[in-house]
Protein backbone atom coordinates (compact mmCIF):
# COMPACT_ATOMS: atom_id res chain seq x y z
CA UNK A 1 0.00 0.00 0.00
CA UNK A 2 1.59 3.36 1.08
CA UNK A 3 5.22 3.65 0.04
CA UNK A 4 6.38 6.38 2.90
CA UNK A 5 3.39 8.49 5.12
CA UNK A 6 2.49 12.22 4.31
CA UNK A 7 1.45 14.05 6.83
CA UNK A 8 -2.52 14.45 6.91
CA UNK A 9 -2.03 18.17 6.90
CA UNK A 10 -0.43 17.83 3.67
CA UNK A 11 -3.48 16.01 2.14
CA UNK A 12 -6.51 17.29 3.60
CA UNK A 13 -7.88 20.99 3.32
CA UNK A 14 -10.11 20.86 6.25
CA UNK A 15 -9.64 19.26 9.40
CA UNK A 16 -12.51 20.44 11.56
CA UNK A 17 -14.22 19.22 15.25
CA UNK A 18 -17.94 20.16 16.75
CA UNK A 19 -20.12 19.26 18.89
CA UNK A 20 -23.06 17.50 17.09
CA UNK A 21 -25.10 17.79 20.65
CA UNK A 22 -24.05 17.91 23.40
CA UNK A 23 -23.15 14.23 24.00
CA UNK A 24 -21.30 13.92 21.04
CA UNK A 25 -18.14 15.28 18.96
CA UNK A 26 -17.50 14.77 15.13
CA UNK A 27 -14.49 14.87 12.94
CA UNK A 28 -14.79 16.34 9.05
CA UNK A 29 -11.91 15.99 7.08
CA UNK A 30 -11.96 16.88 3.11
CA UNK A 31 -9.17 15.88 0.76
CA UNK A 32 -7.61 18.43 -1.84
CA UNK A 33 -8.02 15.37 -4.11
CA UNK A 34 -9.31 12.01 -5.56
CA UNK A 35 -5.89 10.33 -4.74
CA UNK A 36 -5.26 12.04 -1.13
CA UNK A 37 -8.91 11.34 -0.47
CA UNK A 38 -8.16 6.86 -1.52
CA UNK A 39 -4.82 7.66 0.37
CA UNK A 40 -6.35 8.55 3.43
CA UNK A 41 -9.89 6.21 3.46
CA UNK A 42 -7.31 2.95 2.79
CA UNK A 43 -4.56 3.92 5.15
CA UNK A 44 -4.38 1.98 8.84
CA UNK A 45 -3.98 5.53 10.42
CA UNK A 46 -8.05 6.63 10.03
CA UNK A 47 -9.03 2.89 11.09
CA UNK A 48 -11.32 2.78 13.66
CA UNK A 49 -8.96 0.87 16.16
CA UNK A 50 -6.27 3.90 15.53
CA UNK A 51 -9.04 6.17 16.01
CA UNK A 52 -9.59 4.50 19.18
CA UNK A 53 -6.65 4.55 20.20
CA UNK A 54 -5.84 8.05 19.42
CA UNK A 55 -8.96 9.13 21.08
CA UNK A 56 -8.69 7.02 24.26
CA UNK A 57 -12.09 5.01 23.26
CA UNK A 58 -13.35 2.05 22.15
CA UNK A 59 -13.78 1.41 18.40
CA UNK A 60 -17.44 0.18 18.75
CA UNK A 61 -17.49 3.72 20.30
CA UNK A 62 -16.61 5.44 17.13
CA UNK A 63 -18.18 5.47 13.85
CA UNK A 64 -16.73 6.32 10.57
CA UNK A 65 -18.53 7.58 7.39
CA UNK A 66 -17.18 7.43 4.08
CA UNK A 67 -17.77 10.17 1.49
CA UNK A 68 -16.00 9.48 -1.82
CA UNK A 69 -18.41 11.68 -3.70
CA UNK A 70 -17.03 15.12 -1.72
CA UNK A 71 -13.70 13.25 -0.63
CA UNK A 72 -14.91 13.50 2.86
CA UNK A 73 -14.09 11.32 5.86
CA UNK A 74 -16.52 11.56 8.92
CA UNK A 75 -15.88 10.36 12.29
CA UNK A 76 -18.34 10.47 15.10
CA UNK A 77 -17.33 9.66 18.74
CA UNK A 78 -19.12 10.19 22.23
CA UNK A 79 -17.94 13.77 24.46
CA UNK A 80 -15.34 12.89 27.14
CA UNK A 81 -18.13 14.82 29.34
CA UNK A 82 -21.43 16.18 28.54
CA UNK A 83 -20.91 19.84 27.05
CA UNK A 84 -20.63 21.94 29.93
CA UNK A 85 -20.16 19.61 32.75
CA UNK A 86 -17.89 20.16 35.79
CA UNK A 87 -14.26 19.58 33.68
CA UNK A 88 -15.45 19.95 30.21
CA UNK A 89 -12.09 22.04 28.66
CA UNK A 90 -14.09 22.15 25.02
CA UNK A 91 -17.61 23.52 25.29
CA UNK A 92 -17.99 23.81 21.39
CA UNK A 93 -15.98 20.37 20.36
CA UNK A 94 -14.39 23.03 17.97
CA UNK A 95 -10.72 21.82 19.49
CA UNK A 96 -10.88 17.61 19.36
CA UNK A 97 -9.33 17.22 15.68
CA UNK A 98 -5.77 18.28 17.48
CA UNK A 99 -4.70 14.92 17.58
CA UNK A 100 -5.56 14.45 13.54
CA UNK A 101 -3.06 17.35 13.09
CA UNK A 102 -0.47 15.08 13.88
CA UNK A 103 -1.32 11.61 11.93
CA UNK A 104 0.56 10.12 8.68
CA UNK A 105 -1.07 8.01 5.92
CA UNK B 1 -57.30 46.87 17.20
CA UNK B 2 -57.60 43.23 15.85
CA UNK B 3 -59.46 42.75 13.02
CA UNK B 4 -59.53 39.38 12.00
CA UNK B 5 -60.66 39.82 8.36
CA UNK B 6 -57.94 42.35 7.31
CA UNK B 7 -55.13 40.35 5.36
CA UNK B 8 -52.06 39.59 7.21
CA UNK B 9 -48.69 38.58 5.41
CA UNK B 10 -49.58 35.17 6.28
CA UNK B 11 -52.83 34.94 4.58
CA UNK B 12 -51.41 36.72 1.56
CA UNK B 13 -48.62 34.11 0.95
CA UNK B 14 -50.95 31.50 1.46
CA UNK B 15 -53.33 32.54 -1.27
CA UNK B 16 -51.29 34.60 -3.83
CA UNK B 17 -48.78 32.02 -4.08
CA UNK B 18 -48.91 29.45 -6.62
CA UNK B 19 -46.02 26.65 -6.94
CA UNK B 20 -45.12 25.85 -10.18
CA UNK B 21 -46.23 29.54 -11.22
CA UNK B 22 -43.17 31.12 -9.80
CA UNK B 23 -40.07 29.81 -7.37
CA UNK B 24 -40.57 30.53 -3.80
CA UNK B 25 -38.01 33.06 -2.46
CA UNK B 26 -36.85 32.51 0.67
CA UNK B 27 -34.54 34.36 2.83
CA UNK B 28 -32.50 33.46 5.44
CA UNK B 29 -31.74 36.32 7.35
CA UNK B 30 -29.84 35.20 10.40
CA UNK B 31 -28.37 32.07 11.68
CA UNK B 32 -27.25 33.30 15.12
CA UNK B 33 -29.62 36.65 15.36
CA UNK B 34 -28.54 38.73 17.67
CA UNK B 35 -24.39 38.95 17.13
CA UNK B 36 -25.06 41.38 13.87
CA UNK B 37 -26.85 40.56 10.54
CA UNK B 38 -24.70 41.93 7.80
CA UNK B 39 -26.56 45.09 6.74
CA UNK B 40 -25.42 45.04 3.10
CA UNK B 41 -25.93 41.30 2.18
CA UNK B 42 -29.21 41.70 3.71
CA UNK B 43 -30.04 44.43 1.74
CA UNK B 44 -29.37 42.70 -1.31
CA UNK B 45 -31.33 39.79 -0.24
CA UNK B 46 -34.59 42.37 0.29
CA UNK B 47 -34.22 43.50 -3.42
CA UNK B 48 -34.75 39.70 -4.76
CA UNK B 49 -38.07 40.60 -3.01
CA UNK B 50 -38.24 37.32 -1.00
CA UNK B 51 -41.85 35.82 0.30
CA UNK B 52 -40.62 35.54 3.61
CA UNK B 53 -37.60 36.10 5.87
CA UNK B 54 -36.69 33.43 8.33
CA UNK B 55 -33.75 33.90 11.49
CA UNK B 56 -32.50 31.35 13.78
CA UNK B 57 -31.75 32.74 17.02
CA UNK B 58 -30.43 29.64 18.96
CA UNK B 59 -28.77 26.28 19.52
CA UNK B 60 -27.74 24.37 22.26
CA UNK B 61 -24.24 24.86 21.52
CA UNK B 62 -23.27 27.67 23.96
CA UNK B 63 -23.72 25.20 26.88
CA UNK B 64 -26.34 24.43 29.64
CA UNK B 65 -26.19 28.08 31.19
CA UNK B 66 -28.47 29.99 28.70
CA UNK B 67 -30.91 27.39 28.97
CA UNK B 68 -30.96 27.04 32.57
CA UNK B 69 -30.55 30.38 33.68
CA UNK B 70 -32.91 31.79 30.97
CA UNK B 71 -30.71 34.41 29.79
CA UNK B 72 -29.60 35.39 26.00
CA UNK B 73 -26.26 34.43 24.72
CA UNK B 74 -26.53 37.63 22.08
CA UNK B 75 -26.51 41.51 23.78
CA UNK B 76 -29.40 42.80 24.37
CA UNK B 77 -28.08 45.82 22.29
CA UNK B 78 -26.94 43.89 19.38
CA UNK B 79 -30.21 42.07 19.38
CA UNK B 80 -32.04 44.81 19.32
CA UNK B 81 -30.32 45.30 16.46
CA UNK B 82 -30.99 42.99 14.18
CA UNK B 83 -34.14 42.45 14.94
CA UNK B 84 -34.68 46.17 14.13
CA UNK B 85 -33.18 45.23 10.69
CA UNK B 86 -35.57 42.31 9.97
CA UNK B 87 -38.71 43.89 11.07
CA UNK B 88 -38.70 46.48 9.29
CA UNK B 89 -37.60 44.43 6.56
CA UNK B 90 -40.65 42.22 6.45
CA UNK B 91 -43.12 45.18 7.35
CA UNK B 92 -41.83 47.39 4.51
CA UNK B 93 -42.19 44.37 2.20
CA UNK B 94 -45.21 43.33 3.97
CA UNK B 95 -43.96 39.40 4.27
CA UNK B 96 -44.12 36.93 7.05
CA UNK B 97 -41.06 37.20 9.51
CA UNK B 98 -40.25 33.88 11.49
CA UNK B 99 -37.87 33.55 14.26
CA UNK B 100 -37.10 29.99 16.10
CA UNK B 101 -34.98 29.47 18.96
CA UNK B 102 -36.03 33.09 20.66
CA UNK B 103 -33.54 33.85 23.12
CA UNK B 104 -30.45 31.54 22.71
CA UNK B 105 -31.93 28.33 24.54
CA UNK B 106 -35.75 29.42 23.48
CA UNK B 107 -37.30 28.68 27.09
CA UNK B 108 -40.24 31.22 28.35
CA UNK B 109 -38.10 34.13 29.85
CA UNK B 110 -36.21 34.05 26.75
CA UNK B 111 -39.22 33.54 24.34
CA UNK B 112 -40.81 36.82 26.39
CA UNK B 113 -37.85 38.91 26.11
CA UNK B 114 -37.16 38.83 22.50
CA UNK B 115 -41.05 39.32 22.21
CA UNK B 116 -40.46 42.65 24.45
CA UNK B 117 -37.63 43.76 21.82
CA UNK B 118 -39.35 43.19 19.29
CA UNK B 119 -42.34 45.08 20.79
CA UNK B 120 -40.00 48.09 21.48
CA UNK B 121 -39.08 48.03 17.91
CA UNK B 122 -42.21 48.31 16.74
CA UNK B 123 -43.46 50.87 18.99
CA UNK B 124 -40.35 52.94 17.85
CA UNK B 125 -41.55 52.55 14.78
CA UNK B 126 -45.07 53.06 14.81
CA UNK B 127 -45.83 49.80 13.53
CA UNK B 128 -49.08 47.29 13.79
CA UNK B 129 -49.06 43.91 12.72
CA UNK B 130 -49.88 40.49 14.75
CA UNK B 131 -47.71 38.04 16.33
CA UNK B 132 -47.72 34.20 17.01
CA UNK B 133 -45.96 32.93 19.75
CA UNK B 134 -44.72 29.55 20.17
CA UNK B 135 -43.85 28.35 23.90
CA UNK B 136 -41.72 25.60 23.86
CA UNK B 137 -41.29 24.66 27.91
CA UNK B 138 -42.56 21.31 28.43
CA UNK B 139 -45.00 20.51 31.62
CA UNK B 140 -43.32 18.50 34.21
CA UNK B 141 -46.08 16.64 34.74
CA UNK B 142 -45.96 15.09 31.07
CA UNK B 143 -42.12 14.28 31.91
CA UNK B 144 -42.70 12.40 35.08
CA UNK B 145 -45.16 10.45 33.44
CA UNK B 146 -43.28 9.79 30.46
CA UNK B 147 -40.38 8.69 32.79
CA UNK B 148 -42.58 6.55 34.56
CA UNK B 149 -43.96 4.56 31.30
CA UNK B 150 -40.87 4.39 29.82
CA UNK B 151 -41.24 7.04 27.52
CA UNK B 152 -38.40 9.34 27.86
CA UNK B 153 -35.32 7.35 26.07
CA UNK B 154 -31.95 8.06 25.37
CA UNK B 155 -31.30 10.43 22.15
CA UNK B 156 -28.37 8.20 20.58
CA UNK B 157 -29.03 7.07 16.89
CA UNK B 158 -25.55 6.39 15.83
CA UNK B 159 -24.59 4.59 19.43
CA UNK B 160 -21.96 7.23 19.57
CA UNK B 161 -23.22 9.17 22.43
CA UNK B 162 -22.12 10.08 25.29
CA UNK B 163 -24.79 7.91 27.53
CA UNK B 164 -26.96 10.74 29.58
CA UNK B 165 -29.18 8.98 32.09
CA UNK B 166 -32.67 9.15 32.19
CA UNK B 167 -33.42 11.72 35.07
CA UNK B 168 -35.17 10.41 38.16
CA UNK B 169 -38.69 12.43 38.31
CA UNK B 170 -37.41 14.15 41.75
CA UNK B 171 -34.70 15.40 39.13
CA UNK B 172 -37.16 16.91 36.58
CA UNK B 173 -38.46 18.77 39.47
CA UNK B 174 -35.38 20.40 40.02
CA UNK B 175 -34.82 21.49 36.48
CA UNK B 176 -34.68 25.25 36.52
CA UNK B 177 -36.03 24.94 32.28
CA UNK B 178 -37.09 22.20 30.20
CA UNK B 179 -38.07 22.75 26.74
CA UNK B 180 -38.38 20.76 23.66
CA UNK B 181 -37.47 21.23 19.50
CA UNK B 182 -40.72 22.44 18.61
CA UNK B 183 -41.13 20.80 14.64
CA UNK B 184 -42.63 21.99 11.41
CA UNK B 185 -45.78 20.79 12.19
CA UNK B 186 -46.22 22.98 15.35
CA UNK B 187 -45.07 26.02 13.00
CA UNK B 188 -47.59 25.47 10.35
CA UNK B 189 -50.26 25.91 13.16
CA UNK B 190 -49.26 28.70 14.30
CA UNK B 191 -48.44 30.31 10.84
CA UNK B 192 -52.29 28.95 10.31
CA UNK B 193 -53.25 31.74 12.68
CA UNK B 194 -52.35 34.18 10.03
CA UNK B 195 -49.82 36.35 11.97
CA UNK B 196 -47.28 38.54 10.67
CA UNK B 197 -44.51 37.54 12.73
CA UNK B 198 -44.01 34.54 14.14
CA UNK B 199 -41.57 33.95 17.29
CA UNK B 200 -41.39 30.35 18.72
CA UNK B 201 -39.50 29.29 22.27
CA UNK B 202 -37.14 26.37 21.21
CA UNK B 203 -37.54 25.19 17.73
CA UNK B 204 -36.02 22.76 15.10
CA UNK B 205 -33.92 24.68 13.02
CA UNK B 206 -35.57 23.26 9.93
CA UNK B 207 -39.32 24.39 10.90
CA UNK B 208 -38.72 28.46 10.65
CA UNK B 209 -37.99 27.71 6.84
CA UNK B 210 -39.88 24.56 5.96
CA UNK B 211 -43.21 25.46 7.39
CA UNK B 212 -44.72 27.93 4.88
CA UNK B 213 -43.20 26.35 2.00
CA UNK B 214 -44.85 22.91 3.24
CA UNK B 215 -48.55 24.94 3.68
CA UNK B 216 -48.18 26.01 0.26
CA UNK B 217 -48.05 22.20 -0.93
CA UNK B 218 -43.76 21.85 -1.65
CA UNK B 219 -42.48 18.34 -0.95
CA UNK B 220 -41.73 18.21 2.44
CA UNK B 221 -38.03 16.46 1.90
CA UNK B 222 -37.39 19.01 -0.23
CA UNK B 223 -38.19 22.21 1.98
CA UNK B 224 -36.97 20.59 4.91
CA UNK B 225 -33.70 20.05 3.26
CA UNK B 226 -33.48 23.66 1.92
CA UNK B 227 -34.47 24.40 5.72
CA UNK B 228 -31.56 22.51 6.82
CA UNK B 229 -28.91 24.14 4.92
CA UNK B 230 -30.11 27.88 4.58
CA UNK B 231 -30.30 28.01 8.94
CA UNK B 232 -26.45 28.79 8.95
CA UNK B 233 -27.01 31.25 6.42
CA UNK B 234 -23.95 31.67 3.95
CA UNK B 235 -21.95 28.80 6.02
CA UNK B 236 -22.48 26.09 3.66
CA UNK B 237 -20.60 28.87 0.98
CA UNK B 238 -17.20 28.83 -0.13
CA UNK B 239 -15.72 30.57 1.65
CA UNK B 240 -18.05 30.58 4.56
CA UNK B 241 -19.51 34.01 6.31
CA UNK B 242 -22.83 34.92 8.30
CA UNK B 243 -24.18 36.75 5.21
CA UNK B 244 -27.97 36.04 4.54
CA UNK B 245 -28.87 33.42 2.01
CA UNK B 246 -31.53 33.03 -1.07
CA UNK B 247 -33.21 30.05 -1.65
CA UNK B 248 -35.41 29.34 -4.50
CA UNK B 249 -37.50 26.98 -4.48
CA UNK B 250 -39.49 24.70 -7.03
CA UNK B 251 -41.11 21.66 -7.55
CA UNK B 252 -38.10 19.10 -7.54
CA UNK B 253 -35.67 20.66 -6.75
CA UNK B 254 -34.29 24.45 -4.92
CA UNK B 255 -31.24 26.96 -5.90
CA UNK B 256 -29.04 28.34 -3.57
CA UNK B 257 -27.12 31.94 -3.40
CA UNK B 258 -25.40 33.97 -0.62
CA UNK B 259 -26.44 37.86 -0.66
CA UNK B 260 -22.27 38.00 -0.62
CA UNK B 261 -21.46 38.07 -4.36
CA UNK B 262 -17.62 36.59 -2.84
CA UNK B 263 -18.95 33.80 -1.02
CA UNK B 264 -20.13 30.83 -3.59
CA UNK B 265 -22.34 27.85 -3.45
CA UNK B 266 -20.78 25.36 -4.72
CA UNK B 267 -21.65 21.73 -4.73
CA UNK B 268 -19.07 20.51 -3.03
CA UNK B 269 -19.41 23.16 -0.22
CA UNK B 270 -23.07 23.07 0.33
CA UNK B 271 -22.82 19.09 0.15
CA UNK B 272 -19.57 19.46 2.68
CA UNK B 273 -22.52 21.57 5.03
CA UNK B 274 -24.52 18.41 5.38
CA UNK B 275 -21.55 16.81 7.79
CA UNK B 276 -21.52 20.71 9.52
CA UNK B 277 -22.65 19.83 13.35
CA UNK B 278 -24.57 15.85 12.40
CA UNK B 279 -23.35 12.81 13.72
CA UNK B 280 -24.77 11.12 10.70
CA UNK B 281 -24.27 12.97 7.45
CA UNK B 282 -27.08 11.36 5.52
CA UNK B 283 -29.93 11.39 8.55
CA UNK B 284 -31.83 14.33 9.54
CA UNK B 285 -34.34 13.14 12.56
CA UNK B 286 -37.75 15.86 12.94
CA UNK B 287 -40.46 15.00 15.13
CA UNK B 288 -42.13 14.26 11.92
CA UNK B 289 -39.82 11.96 10.48
CA UNK B 290 -36.77 11.44 8.97
CA UNK B 291 -34.97 12.85 6.01
CA UNK B 292 -32.73 10.87 4.12
CA UNK B 293 -29.94 12.66 2.05
CA UNK B 294 -28.35 9.56 0.38
CA UNK B 295 -29.58 10.75 -2.89
CA UNK B 296 -29.41 14.13 -2.67
CA UNK B 297 -27.79 15.81 -6.16
CA UNK B 298 -25.44 19.09 -6.17
CA UNK B 299 -25.82 20.68 -9.28
CA UNK B 300 -23.28 23.98 -10.51
CA UNK B 301 -25.66 26.73 -11.88
CA UNK B 302 -22.75 29.09 -12.45
CA UNK B 303 -19.80 29.64 -9.81
CA UNK B 304 -21.76 31.03 -7.56
CA UNK B 305 -25.25 29.10 -6.86
CA UNK B 306 -26.27 25.32 -6.59
CA UNK B 307 -29.03 23.59 -7.55
CA UNK B 308 -30.27 21.10 -5.07
CA UNK B 309 -32.09 18.16 -5.41
CA UNK B 310 -32.86 14.71 -4.70
CA UNK B 311 -33.77 13.88 -0.47
CA UNK B 312 -36.60 11.81 0.78
CA UNK B 313 -38.69 11.87 3.75
CA UNK B 314 -39.90 9.20 5.76
CA UNK B 315 -42.56 10.17 7.81
CA UNK B 316 -43.52 8.70 11.13
CA UNK B 317 -47.05 7.78 12.17
CA UNK B 318 -46.25 9.60 15.74
CA UNK B 319 -44.16 12.29 16.37
CA UNK B 320 -40.85 12.04 18.61
CA UNK B 321 -39.76 15.19 20.39
CA UNK B 322 -36.01 16.25 21.46
CA UNK B 323 -36.12 17.54 25.01
CA UNK B 324 -33.80 19.59 26.36
CA UNK B 325 -33.56 20.66 30.33
CA UNK B 326 -30.64 22.19 32.97
CA UNK B 327 -30.78 22.18 36.28
CA UNK B 328 -29.21 24.61 38.54
CA UNK B 329 -26.10 23.06 40.72
CA UNK B 330 -24.56 26.48 41.92
CA UNK B 331 -22.27 29.57 41.56
CA UNK B 332 -18.89 29.56 40.12
CA UNK B 333 -15.63 31.42 41.13
CA UNK B 334 -12.40 31.29 38.63
CA UNK B 335 -9.11 32.30 39.64
CA UNK B 336 -7.02 32.91 36.67
CA UNK B 337 -2.91 33.02 36.91
CA UNK B 338 0.12 32.09 34.57
CA UNK B 339 3.94 29.95 35.93
CA UNK B 340 6.43 30.20 34.35
CA UNK B 341 8.90 28.49 36.65
CA UNK B 342 9.26 24.60 35.45
CA UNK B 343 9.83 23.42 39.03
CA UNK B 344 6.73 24.45 39.75
CA UNK B 345 5.06 23.36 36.42
CA UNK B 346 6.58 20.12 37.22
CA UNK B 347 5.45 20.27 40.60
CA UNK B 348 1.74 21.23 40.09
CA UNK B 349 -0.50 18.51 40.10
CA UNK B 350 0.96 17.69 43.93
CA UNK B 351 0.54 21.46 45.05
CA UNK B 352 -2.82 21.64 43.52
CA UNK B 353 -3.57 18.46 45.76
CA UNK B 354 -1.75 19.71 48.86
CA UNK B 355 -3.18 23.31 48.53
CA UNK B 356 -6.92 21.98 47.89
CA UNK B 357 -6.85 19.90 51.71
CA UNK B 358 -5.26 22.78 52.81
CA UNK B 359 -7.86 25.20 52.28
CA UNK B 360 -10.67 22.30 53.02
CA UNK B 361 -9.78 22.86 56.23
CA UNK B 362 -9.84 26.84 56.47
CA UNK B 363 -12.73 26.82 54.05
CA UNK B 364 -15.25 24.67 55.52
CA UNK B 365 -18.30 23.40 53.17
CA UNK B 366 -19.41 21.74 50.17
CA UNK B 367 -17.22 23.41 47.42
CA UNK B 368 -14.95 21.73 44.65
CA UNK B 369 -12.50 22.84 42.74
CA UNK B 370 -11.81 22.28 39.09
CA UNK B 371 -8.43 22.89 37.52
CA UNK B 372 -7.97 23.92 33.83
CA UNK B 373 -4.15 23.57 32.89
CA UNK B 374 -3.27 25.31 30.15
CA UNK B 375 -0.29 23.97 27.80
CA UNK B 376 -0.53 20.77 29.87
CA UNK B 377 -3.38 19.49 28.39
CA UNK B 378 -6.67 21.52 29.55
CA UNK B 379 -8.29 21.36 25.96
CA UNK B 380 -7.58 18.36 25.61
CA UNK B 381 -5.41 15.52 27.39
CA UNK B 382 -1.81 15.42 25.76
CA UNK B 383 1.10 13.71 25.72
CA UNK B 384 3.92 14.25 27.83
CA UNK B 385 6.11 15.42 25.58
CA UNK B 386 3.54 17.96 24.15
CA UNK B 387 2.95 19.34 27.59
CA UNK B 388 4.60 22.73 28.48
CA UNK B 389 7.15 23.16 30.84
CA UNK B 390 8.46 26.58 30.16
CA UNK B 391 4.73 28.84 30.84
CA UNK B 392 1.56 27.42 31.70
CA UNK B 393 -2.22 29.09 32.16
CA UNK B 394 -3.96 28.17 35.11
CA UNK B 395 -7.96 28.74 35.32
CA UNK B 396 -9.41 26.90 38.57
CA UNK B 397 -12.73 26.49 38.72
CA UNK B 398 -14.43 27.40 42.43
CA UNK B 399 -17.88 25.32 42.22
CA UNK B 400 -20.09 26.07 45.43
CA UNK B 401 -23.57 25.82 46.61
CA UNK B 402 -23.64 29.74 47.13
CA UNK B 403 -20.96 33.00 44.97
CA UNK B 404 -20.10 33.75 48.36
CA UNK B 405 -18.24 30.42 49.23
CA UNK B 406 -17.25 29.97 45.60
CA UNK B 407 -15.35 33.28 45.84
CA UNK B 408 -13.86 32.58 49.58
CA UNK B 409 -12.53 29.24 48.59
CA UNK B 410 -10.82 31.12 45.55
CA UNK B 411 -9.84 33.68 47.19
CA UNK B 412 -7.76 31.79 49.80
CA UNK B 413 -7.07 29.03 47.29
CA UNK B 414 -5.31 31.61 45.33
CA UNK B 415 -3.14 32.83 48.65
CA UNK B 416 -1.83 29.23 49.37
CA UNK B 417 -0.97 28.56 45.63
CA UNK B 418 0.82 31.72 45.66
CA UNK B 419 2.90 30.92 48.29
CA UNK B 420 2.76 27.45 48.28
CA UNK B 421 6.43 25.92 49.26
CA UNK B 422 7.89 22.40 47.86
CA UNK B 423 11.52 20.57 48.33
CA UNK B 424 14.20 22.46 45.95
CA UNK B 425 11.73 25.81 44.97
CA UNK B 426 13.72 28.62 44.24
CA UNK B 427 10.79 31.09 43.60
CA UNK B 428 10.11 32.08 47.28
CA UNK B 429 8.61 35.55 46.07
CA UNK B 430 5.73 33.85 44.78
CA UNK B 431 4.41 30.75 42.82
CA UNK B 432 1.92 32.79 40.32
CA UNK B 433 1.85 35.71 38.26
CA UNK B 434 -1.32 37.39 37.47
CA UNK B 435 -2.13 40.05 34.85
CA UNK B 436 -4.79 41.90 37.12
CA UNK B 437 -6.42 41.90 40.37
CA UNK B 438 -8.90 40.71 41.59
CA UNK B 439 -7.78 37.62 40.04
CA UNK B 440 -10.28 35.38 41.41
CA UNK B 441 -13.88 36.49 40.04
CA UNK B 442 -17.35 35.39 40.86
CA UNK B 443 -18.21 33.56 37.02
CA UNK B 444 -21.96 33.56 37.36
CA UNK B 445 -24.53 30.84 38.44
CA UNK B 446 -23.50 27.30 37.12
CA UNK B 447 -25.82 24.92 35.66
CA UNK B 448 -25.33 21.71 33.79
CA UNK B 449 -27.52 19.73 31.29
CA UNK B 450 -29.60 17.25 32.93
CA UNK B 451 -32.33 16.37 29.48
CA UNK B 452 -30.96 16.03 26.09
CA UNK B 453 -33.43 13.19 25.67
CA UNK B 454 -36.49 11.89 22.79
CA UNK B 455 -39.77 12.21 24.20
CA UNK B 456 -42.17 9.79 22.71
CA UNK B 457 -46.57 9.22 22.93
CA UNK B 458 -46.65 12.67 23.70
CA UNK B 459 -48.44 15.21 21.36
CA UNK B 460 -47.40 17.92 20.32
CA UNK B 461 -50.12 20.23 20.78
CA UNK B 462 -49.75 19.00 24.71
CA UNK B 463 -46.36 20.35 25.10
CA UNK B 464 -46.14 24.22 22.77
CA UNK B 465 -48.46 26.96 23.25
CA UNK B 466 -49.70 28.76 20.30
CA UNK B 467 -50.95 32.51 21.14
CA UNK B 468 -51.54 35.26 19.03
CA UNK B 469 -51.04 38.74 20.24
CA UNK B 470 -52.39 42.19 17.76
CA UNK B 471 -49.74 45.15 18.62
CA UNK B 472 -51.43 48.48 17.15
CA UNK B 473 -48.44 51.56 17.44
CA UNK B 474 -49.84 53.15 14.70
CA UNK B 475 -51.91 55.65 16.86
CA UNK B 476 -49.57 56.48 19.30
CA UNK B 477 -47.47 57.62 16.41
CA UNK B 478 -50.58 60.13 14.77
Amino acid sequence: MAQHALPLTELASVIRSKNAGPLCVTLDLFFRDQKAYERAAQSDALKLSAIAALYGLLSSQIKRFDLPEILAIKLSMPRTVCAGHPGDGDLYGAQQHAPLLTLRV
Amino acid sequence: MTNTHKPTAVSRLLTSHVPGMERLRVLSASGQLGFGIVQESLARGLQRKPHFIGCDMGSIDPGPFYLGSGQMAAPKDMVLRDLELVLLAARQLDVPLIIGSAGTAGAKPQLEATLALLQEVAQKHGLSFSVATVSSDVPRQILIQAVQDGRLKSLDPEGVALPLPVPHPSQIECATHIVAQCGTHTFMQALAQQPDVLIAGRSCDTAIFAALPQMLGYDPALSLHMAKIIECTSLCCTPGGRDAILAELGLSDFILESMNPNSHATPASVAAHALYEQADPWVVEEPEGTLHLHHAKYTAIDAHRTQVSGAQFVPRLAPTLKVEGAVHTGSRAVLLAGVADPRMIEMLPDALQVVLERVQKLVPGPWSMVPHVYGQGAVRSLPPAHRSLHEIGLVIEFLAPTANLAKTAASVFKQNLLHFGFPGRLSTGGNLAFAFTPSEIEANECYQFMLYHQLVGVSPQEVFGIEMHAWNFEEAMA
